[in-house]
């Protein structure tokens, strides 16, 4: 059928490793934020939910890092970590291969995409999931951009992945939901976790619900170390997500800095589109 | 050079119960699998957080693996405080490059 929606969230560990130790005043209005978008993805009657992550070395390693990766196994496992120190038990997590398929096919047609049979999801993954799907019962097609080093692949392709990925949901008859999930500006994994760059979160963001593509890609790897941490490099994981909406508006939910959980909380929502509206009618 | 090795082995002690169950039973035996420095090999042996993370060991990496190996949360930032103070800045890998070149300096 086609996208039924598109949403983008923050998936530190900390939302789950650490919730009790965030101030309520903040984690409150922030979980709320995600029962929204939760309630949201539910309202769009998905078949299955694509998430387009930033994996953190739990599959793909330096011996042979795709630049991007799309899942169509039968079934995943996560959490990868210590399910204690997450505070997500671990569980096998539904996929949909002959979807995955599909639409790997499709996006194939635009981008190079490396495929996986056998994927660990991490925290950028399950955190996600546990606000999104508590049950973990919705069918998932992950898929991976490389954020976590260099040599990392363009903004502007980003973009394109994300038109790739739209063209794809268009071209099968289920609905598919997008959620696209990484850090703004933080530095985490180091002494400075917990450090954030409000201001330039905000302005990523109002770029993010303008769907400027000009402005979504313009920044350099090295303005976004300098500004936004290595941590920022997981912004092609959002501008992915645009790329599958271009044309359309975005809508903040909630955007705060919760150092505990090493990065802004931040939930968003953009319109899908009126030509995929007129799909499902 | 054989920072990619030592993130190596634990990226594979992180997603593997198998590596992780020899490695709890004969870590030289594992250790000895990899073109590790003598610095590298001493650190894993001691669980130096602090002393892994100035040898360049990308932090989603040993992140996990301070969890695996029972250090908590505050535990595990402390550690790479320390190891600030007590070894300089960050050696090697992609932390080198944070905070223009202070690996995540306070």
């Amino acid at each position: 059928m086609s996208l039924v929606f598109a949403g983008i969230m923050s998936h530190g560990p900390g939302m789950t490793a650490r919730a009790d130790r965030a101030d309520p005043a903040v984690r409150e209005p922030f979980f709320a934020a995600l029962k929204e978008l939760r309630l949201a993805l539910e309202a769009s009657r998905p078949d299955a939910i694509m998430v387009i992550a930033a994996e953190h070395f739990a599959n793909f390693f330096m011996n042979n890092m795709p630049a991007y990766c799309i899942g169509m196994a039968e079934e995943y496992e996560g959490p990868i970590e210590d399910p204690e120190w997450l505070r997500i038990e671990r569980r096998t997590i539904p996929g949909t291969p002959d979807l995955s398929r599909r639409i790997i096919d499709e996006v194939m047609e635009r981008v190079d995409v490396a495929y996986a049979e056998e994927w660990k999801f991490d925290h950028g993954i399950m955190v996600p999931l546990s606000f999104l799907t508590p049950g973990f019962d919705l069918p998932v097609i992950p898929a991976n951009i490389n954020c976590q080093g260099p040599p990392l692949t363009p903004l502007s392709r980003a973009y394109e992945f994300g038109r790739a990925i739209r063209s794809a949901c268009d071209a099968v008859p289920e609905r598919v939901a997008l959620i696209g999930t990484g850090g703004i500006s933080h530095w985490p994994a180091t002494p400075n976790s917990g450090k954030i760059n409000e201001s330039w979160d905000r302005e990523f963001l109002d770029r993010w619900t303008r769907n400027d593509r000009e402005a979504l890609t313009c920044y350099s790897d090295e303005e976004t170390l300098r500004d936004a941490g290595q941590g920022g490099f997981e912004i092609r994981t959002l501008i992915a997500v645009a790329g599958a909406c271009e044309g359309e508006r975005g809508e903040i939910l909630f955007c705060e800095p919760i150092p505990i959980f090493a990065t802004s909380g931040f939930a968003g929502l953009m319109q899908v589109g009126a030509g995929s509206l007129a799909k499902a009618a | 050079m054989s920072l990619y090795a030592l993130q190596k082995l634990i990226y594979e002690l992180n997603r593997d119960p198998a590596v992780q169950d020899a490695y709890t039973r004969d870590h030289e035996a594992v250790l000895t699998r990899y073109r590790l420095t003598d610095e590298e090999a001493e650190a894993l042996r001691r669980d130096d957080i602090g002393k892994l993370y100035i040898l360049g060991v990308n932090g989603q990496i040993l992140m996990h693996f301070a969890a695996w190996r029972g250090l908590s949360w505050d535990e595990y930032i402390q550690a790479m405080k320390e190891a600030l103070v007590e070894h300089g800045q960050v050696r090697g890998g992609l932390y080198a490059a944070v905070d223009g070149g202070r690996g995540g300096a306070l």
